[in-house]
């Protein structure tokens, strides 16, 4: 492989990341450690998204869903297991757990057929009308959630001990980052992976020309829909993540802002980029914490920064350092 | 004689009042390049979006290797063996020419539900790929992005990528469109191999051309055949002089 200067940056941003907990901990100041972790959560789910907005040009505005199953997932699991419940009675039995490997599964494992049944129906429409469907489905999970009192309704629900981890002491911010830390960049390999892949290739030719791709016997429909798929499933695995993180699982995961937030990381990181949600979220939770330490109004800059990365670095921050991208 | 590849029967599709395509009946026999003229709005772009599947006709039947095709989509029909060429080009702007003809060849071996191999490391996608683009004189500008090829790069481009996916029948969309009088005399010649590996439904404006590789041609005026026959046939018939060629001869 080509040593080109977008490894040269990734290299740089994973090193960054990695680095930022134990610099904190070296200068005393624990709570950059939930910063840094903030960060590789949020930049896990954008790489979910990143699959289907970056490659496959499927800009959904209800992936909040997901990563909001996924926080649920943690909380629901964690509330059993502290009062010795099994997670279901009928049709058998299935005691809980407060592995969070356990959590991870449940989380892929009922975001998966969520997505399938939303991708299914929304993938039938594209562009405005594909960003409203996504959205008016969310939505509807996001007033379930609310509306449902045995699991916190809208106060949300309070994760009393973070999940363990074989071998791992979950509670040590350091170890729980490392977690996340690894998880994302397993998720950063398998993107990497699709992206090469024949899949990969039917789906970014799916977003450059759905005609082309017909025409050579793919059909669009399912591709996408499988990256729909899998996209889900990252965002719920971080939503769990960032709910053992808050030990909270609250009603904001799932709302519209959440899914808005990530599609502001990857513009800001670089769309379709490898790195382009990690470089968003790094910059976008130092921006909230630097500005948002100064003035509540921090949003009105973020708005402008984004303004400003539309309008002249559509790249994102990858795309303004690394330049355009090469398919090869 | 041999059964034909493909066969259109009393096709019909209206837009509004339009008749686009009005009872049109014609065959593409093994072997032959079968020419589609007629005047600019005459319905030819509309008839091969029927036979490719990117429209649906009203009624009448599209039998495609002694099947019934009709009802099927694009990706189903190109399946099956049907490549097509589009009259404005259409690629995957930011793929590089090699890469529209790996997709191509990626669709021909079947699956694409396969998420790990790197396409670029896979030589049975590049090799038959890049020997495609050395058959259309693109190897030279195989790494080049689609959007920064030149026009007649990309009219070349897009018969790379039907020949990639080794079809049983070509259905191309004025392919000379914009070449250029050399470009087009190549064009020609390479059209004319062509029809051994399989029968070409060749839509063209390019009278030169038609003349000259055409074994049948069809004239399509308003929606309908007026009249099909021989390059000679065709040139003497009184009413394809009234209607179309007079402007030309």
């Amino acid at each position: 492989m080509k040593f080109t200067r977008e490894i040269l940056i990734n290299t740089v941003l994973a090193a960054l990341l990695l680095a930022m907990p134990f610099a904190a901990l070296a200068m005393d100041e624990p709570f950059y450690v939930t910063l840094a972790t903030r960060m590789a959560i949020l930049a896990l789910a954008a790489v979910g998204l990143n699959l289907a907005l970056g490659l496959g040009g499927l800009v959904s505005f209800g992936h909040a869903a997901f990563f909001g199953i996924g926080g649920y997932a943690a909380g629901i699991l964690s509330t059993h297991a502290l009062n010795m419940q099994p997670l279901l009675t009928w049709p058998f039995e299935i005691e809980s757990s407060e592995q969070m490997l356990v959590a991870w599964f449940v989380a892929v494992a009922v975001s998966g057929p969520v997505a399938l049944a939303i991708g299914a129906i929304s993938l039938r429409t594209s562009g405005v009308y594909f960003i409203m469907i996504t959205l008016a489905f969310a939505q509807m999970i996001y007033y379930f959630a609310i509306s449902w009192p045995a699991y916190g309704g809208e106060d949300g629900l309070s994760i009393a001990m973070r999940g363990t981890f074989p071998g791992v002491n979950t509670a040590v911010p350091l170890s729980f980052f490392l977690i996340c830390y690894g998880v994302l960049m397993v998720a950063l390999l398998l993107f990497a992976c699709v992206r090469a892949s024949r899949f990969g290739a039917a789906l970014q030719a799916a977003r450059q020309n759905e005609t082309r791709l017909a025409a050579v016997g793919i059909g669009p429909f399912p591709v996408r829909l499988v990256a729909f798929v899998i996209s889900a499933m990252v965002a719920a695995l971080a939503g769990s993540l960032y709910a053992d993180l808050n030990r909270f699982a609250s009603p904001s995961m799932l709302s519209w802002q959440m899914s808005g937030e990530l599609i502001v990381l990857i513009i800001l990181g670089g769309t379709g980029r490898l790195f382009g949600p990690v470089a968003g979220a790094m910059l976008f939770v130092l921006i909230e914490s630097v500005l948002g330490g100064l003035t509540e109004r921090w949003q009105l800059f973020l708005g402008l920064i984004l303004l400003g990365v539309v309008l002249f670095a559509r790249g994102g921050l990858i795309g303004l350092v690394a330049g355009k991208s090469r398919h090869g | 004689m041999a059964e034909p590849v493909l066969s259109i029967r009393e096709l019909r599709k209206n837009f509004g009042a339009l008749k686009a395509t009005d009872n049109v009946s014609l065959d593409l026999k093994p072997g032959e390049i079968h020419a589609l003229i007629g005047p600019n709005g005459a319905g030819k772009t509309t008839l091969i979006h029927q036979i490719s599947g990117s429209i649906r006709q009203d009624s009448g039947a599209i039998e495609f290797l002694g099947e019934d095709v009709g009802g099927l989509g694009m990706a189903a029909r190109a399946r099956k063996g049907l490549g097509r060429s589009f009259q404005i080009s259409s690629l995957a702007p930011e793929f590089s020419a090699l890469r529209n003809v790996m997709l191509a060849q990626q669709a021909a071996q079947g699956s694409s539900f396969r998420f790990f191999r790197p396409v670029m490391r896979d030589r049975s996608l590049t090799d038959p790929a890049m020997s495609m683009l050395e058959r259309v004189g693109l190897a030279g500008r195989a790494r080049l992005p689609a959007a920064e090829l030149s026009h007649g790069e990309r009219r070349k481009l897009e018969i790379a990528i039907a020949l990639a996916l080794g079809p049983k029948a070509f259905l191309f969309d004025e392919p000379m469109a914009g070449m250029g009088p050399e470009g087009a005399k190549d064009l020609t010649g390479f059209l004319d191999g062509l029809r051994r590996e399989a029968p070409i439904l060749l839509v063209e404006h390019d009278m030169d051309a038609v003349f000259a590789l055409a074994d049948r041609i069809s004239v399509l005026v308003y929606g309908r055949v007026i009249a099909t026959g021989s390059v000679d046939e065709i040139r003497r018939d009184p009413e394809v002089r009234r209607a179309y060629l007079g402007e030309h001869t």
